[in-house]
């Protein structure tokens, strides 16, 4: 009935060779051994192409426009054209409501055999309309187009956790997918933006085996989740050394010190930057200079300030770091304390002379 | 047994810390402190050493340290639940304080006017006064419990996904706090609570040592608890 993805390839002008380059590309992305190539390629040539919506709510682009700078120009162009067959607003080359109307195409046709990738997230204050698709909420359409789907990307950190968006005081309750949406796997692929080679090794994984990578807990694929900056970053041994940039521009810049002091999330960041890097591998923030600021972790807008080391607390209604809470507490007991005993010295003095006088 | 002795006691010294229970309080209590130090080095590291990467170890060594101190902390409260249960009957105070027993609580409202300077006589008990045994319950046993559990969910982040200390704590830990930098704040702020436990806790010992009519520091290291004023209750 449909075509298969090889045919799809073949359509688009895509040759044997390149497609096979493709596979075996893939197999490398997502860490698996060479005989994986041929699995792939396998897959690709005997299954149905699965559609995929790519729909945008409330974001930047940014996951679009990481994603088309993937590394491997070929699974780029393989993957987009796969994708933009299908929907996707800021790519596709249909518009109006033609372009809405194969969002209702698909999900009659493909009932429970489509992917829906989300960028962004919707508003729900207001009944959504801070977010308006086609003339309606864009919640809405998230809810229609992911009821019959197979499965979720959510794209980036808005979708996975909300983003700048949803910082404080989100006037606007933006929300990420996962709260909105439930009872259908979800796959999150946090980054503001994700890396584009992990954009595109999740989707062909999605697409060529028909089954979900494997998730950490909190739902990003292990693969390029499971470990932070600070355990690959190049800059670690100077971190043990206890070498560190004291302020921009000192000599440990110029040599390349852990940037700890100044802010760096590389320790508490899950991400592949320091291993698959930018930019078709070129370099990532600390090789440039600068501290991590945690784009993939869950509300890191809401964290105080991206150069200091310690997180600001809020929830006490003050704005203060652990030190400053704690420290000062300690010192408020501490100061108790020692009027407490100049106060017990007194007493205990007068009490001993009392009892000395009764003797 | 009773931890709370009646102002009129016969006996002059009491058996009441045994040896395994005072050298866990001197173990625990070395390596709360090393704890906080380095733990405090840790989220403010010293000024940064000179030479190569490869020649220093500064940062390495700290974090070695707080690990090790960590380990240790963690293996002598799982011995302290333990000898809870072997142990004699003023072993299990800080773990379960006699919540249910009137002249109890009667004993944590002296306390309060003790340290008031409400009261001008002190009373005197076998195991810990009952407002220590409230502090060291909520204070000492949960802020420690806390702080190992939060300890190891950031430990296994560093030996990684399929480690014990991983799966154990960080796998339900982090994502309970948010992320792992919630999990540091939280370990960092609860250190400042442990830190106002001590600083009260060795006050009050020095101080109830030279105002009570009972020992206090010695009865941590020899184990007996001496009564001033054999039965002589005091000036009361
Ligand atoms: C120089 C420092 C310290 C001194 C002089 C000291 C002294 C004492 C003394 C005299 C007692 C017995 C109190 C009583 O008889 O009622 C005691 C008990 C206790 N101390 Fe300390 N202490 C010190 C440091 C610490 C530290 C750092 C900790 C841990 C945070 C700690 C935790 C405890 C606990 C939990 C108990 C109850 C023991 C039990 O029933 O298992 N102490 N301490
Ligand atoms: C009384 C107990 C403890 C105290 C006072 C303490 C204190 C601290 C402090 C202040 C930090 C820095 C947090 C920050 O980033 O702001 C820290 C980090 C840490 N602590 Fe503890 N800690 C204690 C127990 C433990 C235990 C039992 C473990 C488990 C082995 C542990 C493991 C760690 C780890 C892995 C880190 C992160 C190190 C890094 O980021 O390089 N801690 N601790
Ligand atoms: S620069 Fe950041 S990620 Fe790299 S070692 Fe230093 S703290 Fe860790």
């Amino acid at each position: 009935m449909t075509e298969t993805f090889y045919e799809v390839m073949r359509r688009q002008g895509i040759s044997r060779r390149s497609f096979l380059k493709f596979c075996s590309l893939t197999a490398a992305a997502l860490g698996l051994g060479p005989q994986f190539a041929g699995k792939i390629a396998h897959a690709m040539e005997t299954k149905p192409r699965i559609p995929v919506l790519w729909l945008h709510g409330l974001e930047c682009t940014c996951c679009s426009e990481s994603f088309i700078r993937s590394a491997h120009p070929l699974a780029k162009d393989v993957i987009l054209s796969m994708v933009s067959l299908d929907y996707d607003d800021t790519i596709m080359a249909a518009s109006g409501h033609q372009a809405e109307a194969i969002v209702d195409e698909i999900v009659e046709k493909y009932k429970g055999n489509y992917l829906v990738a989300v960028e962004g997230n919707p508003p729900l204050n207001e009944d959504g309309m801070y977010c308006i698709i086609g003339g309606k909420p864009f919640v809405e359409q998230l809810r229609y187009a992911t009821e019959h789907c197979k499965a979720i990307i959510s794209w980036g950190s808005c979708a996975s956790y909300g983003c700048v968006q949803a910082a404080r005081p989100n006037p606007t309750r933006a929300t990420p997918v996962h709260k909105v949406i439930t009872g259908k796997p979800i796959i999150k692929v946090p980054g503001c933006p994700p890396i584009a080679e992990v954009m595109t090794a999740v989707i062909t994984y999605l697409l060529t085996f028909e089954q979900i990578p494997e998730l950490d807990r909190q739902g990003r694929p292990k693969m390029f989740y499971s470990q932070r900056i600070h355990d690959k970053c190049y800059r670690r041994p100077h971190f043990d050394a206890g070498q560190f940039v004291e302020s921009w521009d000192d000599e440990g810049a110029r040599k390349g010190y852990c940037l700890y002091k100044m802010g760096c999330k590389g320790p508490t960041t899950y991400n592949a930057c320091s291993t698959i890097r930018w930019n078709e591998g070129t370099s990532f923030p600390i090789q440039a200079g600068h501290g991590c600021i945690g784009c993939s972790e869950d509300g890191f807008w809401d964290k105080g300030s991206w150069y200091a080391r310690l997180t600001d607390i809020k929830q006490f209604g003050v704005e203060a770091n652990a030190d400053r809470i704690g420290g000062g507490l300690a010192a408020v007991v501490g100061s108790a304390v020692a009027v407490h005993a100049a106060v017990s010295a007194v007493k205990h003095k007068e009490h001993q002379e009392e009892k000395k006088g009764d003797e | 047994m009773s931890a709370n002795v009646s102002n009129r006691h016969e006996e002059s010294a009491v058996y009441v810390y045994q040896i395994p229970l005072r050298l866990w309080h001197w173990i625990n209590a070395l390596a709360v402190v090393v704890l906080v130090v380095t733990g405090y080095l840790i989220a403010s590291p010293l000024s940064s050493v000179p030479g190569e990467a490869s020649e220093n170890f500064l940062m390495g060594y700290i974090r070695f340290t707080h690990f090790t101190a960590g380990y240790v902390l963690a293996i002598g409260f799982l011995f302290r639940i333990y000898w809870s249960i072997v142990g004699n009957a003023l072993s299990r105070e800080i773990f379960l304080p006699p919540v249910h027993r009137l002249d109890w609580w009667k004993g944590v409202l002296h306390e309060i006017r003790w340290y008031l300077f409400l009261t001008r006589e002190p009373k005197t008990y076998l195991g810990h006064n009952p407002l220590a045994t409230i502090a060291m319950h909520v204070m000492f046993v949960w802020g420690t419990v806390f702080m190992i559990v939060t300890g190891f969910a950031l430990y296994g982040e560093g030996t990684g996904m399929g480690s014990w200390q991983y799966e154990l704590f960080s796998a339900w830990v982090i994502p309970l706090f948010g992320q792992s930098q919630d999990v540091h704040t939280w370990h960092h702020l609860v250190m400042w609570y442990l830190v106002i436990f001590v600083i009260a806790h060795v006050y009050v010992a020095v101080r109830e040592d030279i105002m009570s009519n009972q020992s206090v520091l010695s009865a941590m290291i020899t184990g007996w608890r001496t009564f001033r004023k054999p039965g002589n209750p005091g000036a009361d």
